[in-house]
């Protein structure tokens, strides 16, 4: 008897698989950078090419990083929330402006605003791909000492910032125990 | 008013499937003879009413009627008539249609060609699919209505997957699925088989000769999907181990173990539980593959756009079906009387292990398609199995099928002499040998091992299938008479297995001596490669009905004299704005000449990928072989027999006792 | 819901389709050939389902270049895989690495085949040994028993 259940059961474990699979996204690749130091970076501001900005500058305060472009589509629709977030919190939010040019990153900027108190300007597209971007926008949490801790993938909506980030972001800045 | 036509006419196929599945399978539970009549009208009533539902649908199409949601979607008042007629199965809905569709319409074929049955059978059978056209309308009424409208109606509908754009698509999947499809009949008289408790050898003479009919459906189908794929994906690749790949490789590889097994049960009345086992399989891998498709649970470069609302509706589905078919399974199997004796040396062992190499490969092929998902369930983290993985698994499995298809077609049923086999097989494996060697070393010059070993395992199926032909000529006067009196289902074995080895014979070739090159060309540039001049002649812009493109025109000239002109094209689809590549193929039986344009570089110069495929043709030539030798044997004179023939012959001699 | 506001999102994400698509030259065969076999194992994380070689994304140019250029400065192949794995993780391996996590992956197809064998010798060794009840009966034999069977079963049912 017991052979002849054998191919049932051999398909129930199959739908188990199929329930977890349903309730995941399989197009979501989680960063092997989780609770690793961030990738170095020296590169050049968006604002002024002269001045660089570099990981350093970053750490001593949670920060966020936020990779974006403007050719983005869907770095337009969550860039409103990130302008209205910056505006009422006091958030460390960096800029890393993927594969751009200078001229449509700051006319980009200046028409919908910048939330970001500074853009590095990663033309060729080597930073991103040291913190293994795969689709703009994604936004990184990096923790005092610079240790990547939360990525998103996608834009950011309200709940992904009232839920995770900020709370997070707050967890994060209480002092070491 | 004409959408809710259709959407109408398919909940009265809603009303018939229910009745054709309630009363028939009651009926034959309580030998109600009335109800169980009730199967053939019902089930042909069933395929009228979808058929009008069908029709409606292609009627929105042509006629560009954007009010309803799923014509704006996948299609445009641009798109020329053929694509707007092959975009009804474009997309989730309406290829769900098209599943439901052909579901019935082999219903009405069983209802049609079922003389021989017994009425409380043929009653089940009709019933059990009746049950899966019920979970399919229910479905999509419930999910995917195709006919549902679309409110403010657009101006223009949003066009067609250009990718889908191809007169390849327009008969790769009907063909599939009357391959997918058509298992649910093997399944139906296997369910039938169970209800019943009459698990003797004749269900497997009925339902042999549909099933192998699906599978030359499913065989073709495949093929077409690996022959568009190579020539509309640009990439010069004929299968990519995706999972949608798979999703369909799969039913096949169980049904080929199916249609082995089945040999096995009508001749010899052995492998009966097995048998039937596998007749669910086949079926509830074609599910499978809807659920992988249509849930999401897996990426794809072409599953349908998901949701996870409908995975969860075909997930119960296939737990109903499948879970219930298999539960049905494991009460009923144990009771199956024992067939008959063989011996170690017999042919009924060569398909054993046939039906055991074709299920570990379908396994092979199931695990690696869902390990990441395994993996991922279980906390291991996120990981890809690629085609590198299924090449390193899967050829060292296979690679004993071709040995044992030549065993097995010499090998008598029963107890064969292992000296006899011996005999006649040694001077054959011999040959192969000798001949793949030459072969190999006098036309190629590397990878030597593999492509030697490739030719000398199809050499080895042919010869050893030629031989069995022989053998059964031997001793007769008259060859041309003799040659007359071997059944189809001989023939058709015999060129579905030339077929497999002219497979081997194209993937072996092809695998290990394409060369490509990636070139940047202006135009006036030549190029040499793999013994042909390519010379850019032009770059110049084409305007089609719904896309821009610029065409590459590259002349290929062999020693000085011209070979042939190819044209590859990049689109612009307009409407989605969307890039294609269109391939300039020069085909022969020897090789492939495909040229790939790429994409614009400065100075008016474009990237180009050429290609020389040796032997790629013959992948999809041995499959067209296969297909036509199961055609071949399900068309066999036995299968078409009246019933009334049979009914004089007496069991004369031997002692039958039945232990039922 | 939200899976499916992820994958509508995702799809919509832009990745730049309009790549460049630079032919890479090689003055060493054998490294041409170890550029062409790493980029057609290593899958490309925007069009999910194809390899480096065969998208046309964006990204997967920048990371064809990147590949050239560790190629030529003499990289070993493992280092490149490493540094593709540490910033994508293992998912951008076709080839998955044999570890403890992919023992049953590799190993499981070997042991369906073993298992299958022992299956099939053991049904073997019954049927050739059993004593069996039914004797060998012809084609037409056949045909008439299991009309028989059937006609019973019928009558039982009917």
């Amino acid at each position: 008897m017991i052979r002849y259940l054998l191919p049932l059961g051999i398909f129930a474990g199959l739908v188990l698989i199929f329930i977890y699979g349903l309730q995941h996204d399989p197009r979501l690749v989680p960063s092997p950078l989780i609770d690793k130091p961030a990738p170095t970076f020296n590169l050049p501001t968006l604002h002024s090419p002269g001045i660089n900005i570099h990981l350093d500058d970053l750490k001593g305060k949670v920060s966020l990083l936020n990779v974006w472009a403007s050719w983005c589509v869907a770095c337009r629709e969550e860039h409103p929330l990130l302008v209205k977030t910056s505006q009422t919190n006091a958030l460390n939010l960096y800029g890393l402006n993927y594969k751009d040019t200078r001229e449509d990153a700051l006319r980009w900027l200046n028409k919908l605003g910048n939330p970001y108190i500074e853009s590095a300007f990663d033309q060729a597209g080597t930073i991103g791909i040291d913190y293994g971007v795969y689709g703009v926008p994604e936004t990184f949490v990096l923790d005092k000492n610079g240790i990547i801790r939360y990525k998103h993938i996608g834009p950011l909506n309200k709940q992904d910032i009232d839920d995770i980030i900020l709370p997070l972001v707050k967890q994060l800045e209480q002092p070491a125990s | 008013m004409i959408p809710e036509l259709g959407h109408f006419a398919l909940i009265l196929a809603l009303a018939m499937a229910i009745i054709q599945t309630i009363f028939p399978i009651a009926g034959a539970a309580n030998g109600n003879q009335a109800w169980m009549s009730l199967a053939r009208p019902v089930a042909r009533l069933q395929f009228v009413f979808i058929s009008i539902s069908f029709a409606v649908l292609i009627y929105l199409f042509l006629t560009n009627d954007f009010s309803v949601a799923y014509v704006a979607q996948n299609s445009n008042s641009l798109l020329p008539a053929i694509y707007r007629f092959s975009a009804v199965w474009g997309a989730h809905e309406g290829s769900l249609l098209l599943w439901a569709v052909i579901l019935s319409l082999w219903t009405t074929a069983v209802t049609f060609y079922s003389k021989r049955l017994p009425n409380f059978f043929l009653a089940r059978v009709i019933g059990v699919m009746g049950a899966v056209s019920v979970g399919f309308l229910l479905f999509m009424l419930l999910t995917s209505n195709p006919f549902e409208r679309l409110f403010p109606v657009p101006a223009d509908g949003s066009d067609l997957n250009p990718l889908l754009q191809d007169p390849g698509l327009i008969i790769h999947p009907p063909m599939l699925y009357m391959g997918y499809v058509g298992f649910s009949v093997a399944f139906g008289f296997a369910i039938a088989a169970l209800l019943g408790g009459n698990l003797d050898s004749s269900w497997a003479r009925w339902s042999r000769p549909w099933t192998l009919l699906a599978w030359a459906f499913l065989t073709i189908g495949i093929a077409l999907g690996s022959w568009w794929a190579y020539y509309e994906l640009g990439w010069g690749g004929w299968w990519f181990w995706d999972p949608v790949e798979n999703a369909s490789f799969m039913p096949w590889l169980i049904g080929t173990a199916l249609i082995h097994s089945f040999a096995a049960t009508e001749k010899r009345d052995v492998f009966k539980n097995w048998t039937i086992l596998l007749a669910i399989c086949a079926f509830a891998l074609s599910l499978l593959g809807t659920f992988l498709v249509r849930s999401g649970v897996l990426t794809s470069v072409h599953a349908f756009a998901t949701d996870p609302e409908r995975g969860v509706f075909i997930l119960v589905l296939l737990g109903f079906f499948v879970g219930g078919s298999l539960l049905l399974y494991a009460l009923r199997a144990p009771s199956t009387v024992k067939g008959g004796q063989f011996k170690l040396i017999s042919r009924e062992t060569f398909l054993l292990f046939n039906s055991i190499l074709f299920l570990v490969a379908m396994l092979t092929v199931l695990l690696g398609t869902l390990y990441p998902l395994i993996a991922e369930a279980l906390g291991m983290g996120k990981l890809s199995v690629g085609a590198p993985y299924f090449n390193a698994v899967f050829i060292p499995i296979m690679t004993p099928v071709a040995l044992l298809i030549g065993i097995g077609a010499i090998v008598r049923w029963k107890q064969d002499d292992y000296i006899r086999v011996g005999k006649q097989l040694r001077y054959l494996f011999l040959a192969s040998l000798v001949v793949g060697g030459i072969l190999g070393i006098t036309f190629f010059d590397n990878h030597l091992f593999r492509t030697i070993a490739g030719i000398v395992a199809a050499l080895w199926v042919i010869l050893t299938s030629l031989s069995a032909l022989m053998s059964r000529l031997k001793h007769r006067q008259n060859k041309l008479v003799a040659l007359q009196t071997i059944p189809r289902g001989f023939y058709g074995m015999t060129l579905a297995h030339i077929g497999f080895a002219v497979t081997i014979i194209g993937i072996t070739i092809t695998s290990q001596h394409s060369v490509d090159v990636h070139q940047r060309m202006a135009p006036g540039d030549v190029v040499a490669f793999a013994d042909y001049q390519f010379s850019l002649e032009a770059l110049r812009p084409t305007i089609g009905p719904n896309f821009k493109a610029t065409e590459a025109v590259v002349k290929v000239t062999k020693n000085g004299k011209h070979v042939t002109d190819l044209h590859s094209q990049k689109r612009i689809y307009t409407v989605r704005n969307m890039p294609m590549t269109e391939a300039g193929i020069d085909s022969s039986l020897m090789r492939d000449i495909y040229v790939s344009l790429g994409e614009p570089l400065d100075d008016n110069a474009w990237s180009i990928r050429l290609y020389h495929k040796p032997f790629v043709r013959w992948i999809w030539l041995g499959a067209i072989f296969m297909a036509l030798g199961g055609l071949l044997a399900a068309t066999d004179r036995r299968y078409r027999l009246k019933v009334e023939s049979n009914k004089t012959a007496p069991v004369e001699g031997g002692a039958v006792s039945l232990k039922s | 819901m939200i899976k499916t506001a992820l994958i509508i999102v995702l799809m919509s994400l832009n990745f730049t389709a309009y790549a460049a698509d630079n032919p890479v030259e090689f003055s060493n065969p054998e490294l041409q050939e170890r550029y062409y076999a790493l980029i057609d194992e290593i899958r490309c994380l925007v069009c999910q389902n194809q390899s480096l070689a065969d998208s046309h994304a964006d990204l997967a140019q920048d990371l064809r270049n990147e590949i050239y250029q560790k190629v030529l400065a003499g990289e070993k192949d493992e280092q490149i895989v490493t540094f593709l794995v540490e910033r994508y993780g293992d998912f951008v391996l076709y080839r998955p690495p044999l570890t403890k996590n992919t023992w049953l992956l590799w190993f499981g197809p070997f042991l369906f085949l073993l298992l299958g064998i022992y299956v099939a010798i053991r049904l073997i060794k019954k049927q050739s040994a059993e004593k069996n009840a039914f004797t060998e009966l012809d084609e037409t034999q056949q045909k008439r028993l299991t009309e028989l069977l059937n006609e019973d079963t019928d009558r039982n049912k009917g």
